[in-house]
């Protein structure tokens, strides 16, 4: 991504305001990464420290210039060297979208959960549990669509299923 | 099931003016098992829909004697209409064997038969023979009612076939 695309996003101020508050209200650590996803509608996107993402998480629904009071969706992804956890916001308030990304080790990771900053969460964080095996701190969580005593995450790319060639 | 005309004596042709037929107890259950199948029915997917358009008033599987059961209890018949998950299977499994006797399976669709065309998935059972005996398999994707009349009208055959033979498999299948 070149700087001058960047510049010239309409959402270019927006991100810095973003970064601006997340900076001063959670620190300095909290942001890993801040770019505008232009293939999809300039959404202002973050990579969020996941020891800071549920501080983060708060600030982003709570405070009056932020207000991202809808969890869209919450889905894992497979990287192969990590795994990554996507949220996807919209403000009905203010009409604007946000994407947060929270990275984790692949072999027993976790991030911390949002289930009490957005009730929604609560199933996709299964979802994303079941089919991936990311962990969620700070709830119970257990299988949602899987039986409860299956062996592996059928999602993540290393996934050879015991009855391949049946 | 034809019914043979031919070669029957003047006496036999006196009783057959009478009313009167001949058979084995064991054909007369066939007979009466064939005309009354009551399927447990198990939608599970799109080949429902084909099955619920087969029990309607324009294809009518009343005529055939096919009356859809809600219970386990009451049920002849199990059609496995659809896609059955793991986790769906020992669910399947336990209606089956809450089935009383005699009782037959009709695997409806590509995916109760074979897995169709989920079977590279992780969550998929590849064939529901791999969780309970089937009599009658109906390819598609999905079935049309026609072809779901034809594979009911198998099972009828084979249930007479049986009552008539005795349960085997004959020799020129094997």
């Amino acid at each position: 991504m070149s700087e001058e695309t960047k510049a010239s996003s309409p959402k270019q101020p927006l991100l810095d305001q973003y970064v601006k508050l997340i900076t001063e209200k959670v620190g300095e650590t909290a942001i890993k990464e801040a770019y505008i996803n232009e293939v999809n509608s300039h959404m202002p996107s973050f990579i969020i420290d996941k020891e800071l993402w549920h501080d983060v998480a708060l600030l982003i629904r709570d405070n009056e210039n932020m207000q991202f009071d809808y969890l869209m969706n919450l889905s894992g992804v497979d990287y192969e060297s990590y795994m990554e956890a996507a949220y996807f916001f919209y403000s009905y308030t203010r009409d604007e979208y946000l994407a947060i990304k929270v990275q984790t080790e692949r072999d027993g990771g976790s991030v911390p959960t949002v289930m009490d900053v957005w009730p929604t969460a609560d199933w996709h964080e299964r979802e994303a549990y079941d089919l991936l095996g990311i962990g969620f701190t700070g709830r119970e969580i257990s299988r949602i669509l899987l039986p409860d005593d299956w062996v592996g995450y059928p999602l993540r790319k290393d996934y050879k299923p015991y009855d391949e060639e049946v | 099931m034809g019914l043979n005309l031919e070669g029957i004596s003047p006496a036999e042709q006196q009783e057959l003016e009478r009313n009167v037929l001949v058979t084995s107890l064991e054909q007369v259950k066939g007979w009466a098992r064939s005309n009354s199948l009551w399927p447990l029915s198990f939608g599970l997917a799109c080949c429902a829909i084909e099955m619920m358009g087969t029990g309607g008033s324009h294809y009518d599987f009343d005529r055939f004697g096919v009356i859809f059961r809600g219970s386990p209890r009451h049920a002849d018949v199990m059609m496995v209409a659809g896609t059955v998950t793991k986790k769906m299977a020992p669910l399947l499994r336990r209606l089956y064997e809450q089935m009383p006797e005699p009782k037959w399976v009709i695997a409806i669709g590509v995916c109760a038969t074979a897995g169709g065309p989920y079977v590279n998935s992780y969550s998929v059972v590849k064939g529901v023979d791999q969780i309970v005996p089937v009599d009658v398999y109906i390819p598609g994707c999905p079935p049309s009612p026609a072809a779901i009349i034809y594979g009911v009208n198998k099972l009828q055959e084979k249930i007479r076939y049986e009552a008539k033979t005795g349960k085997k498999v004959p020799i020129e299948n094997v």
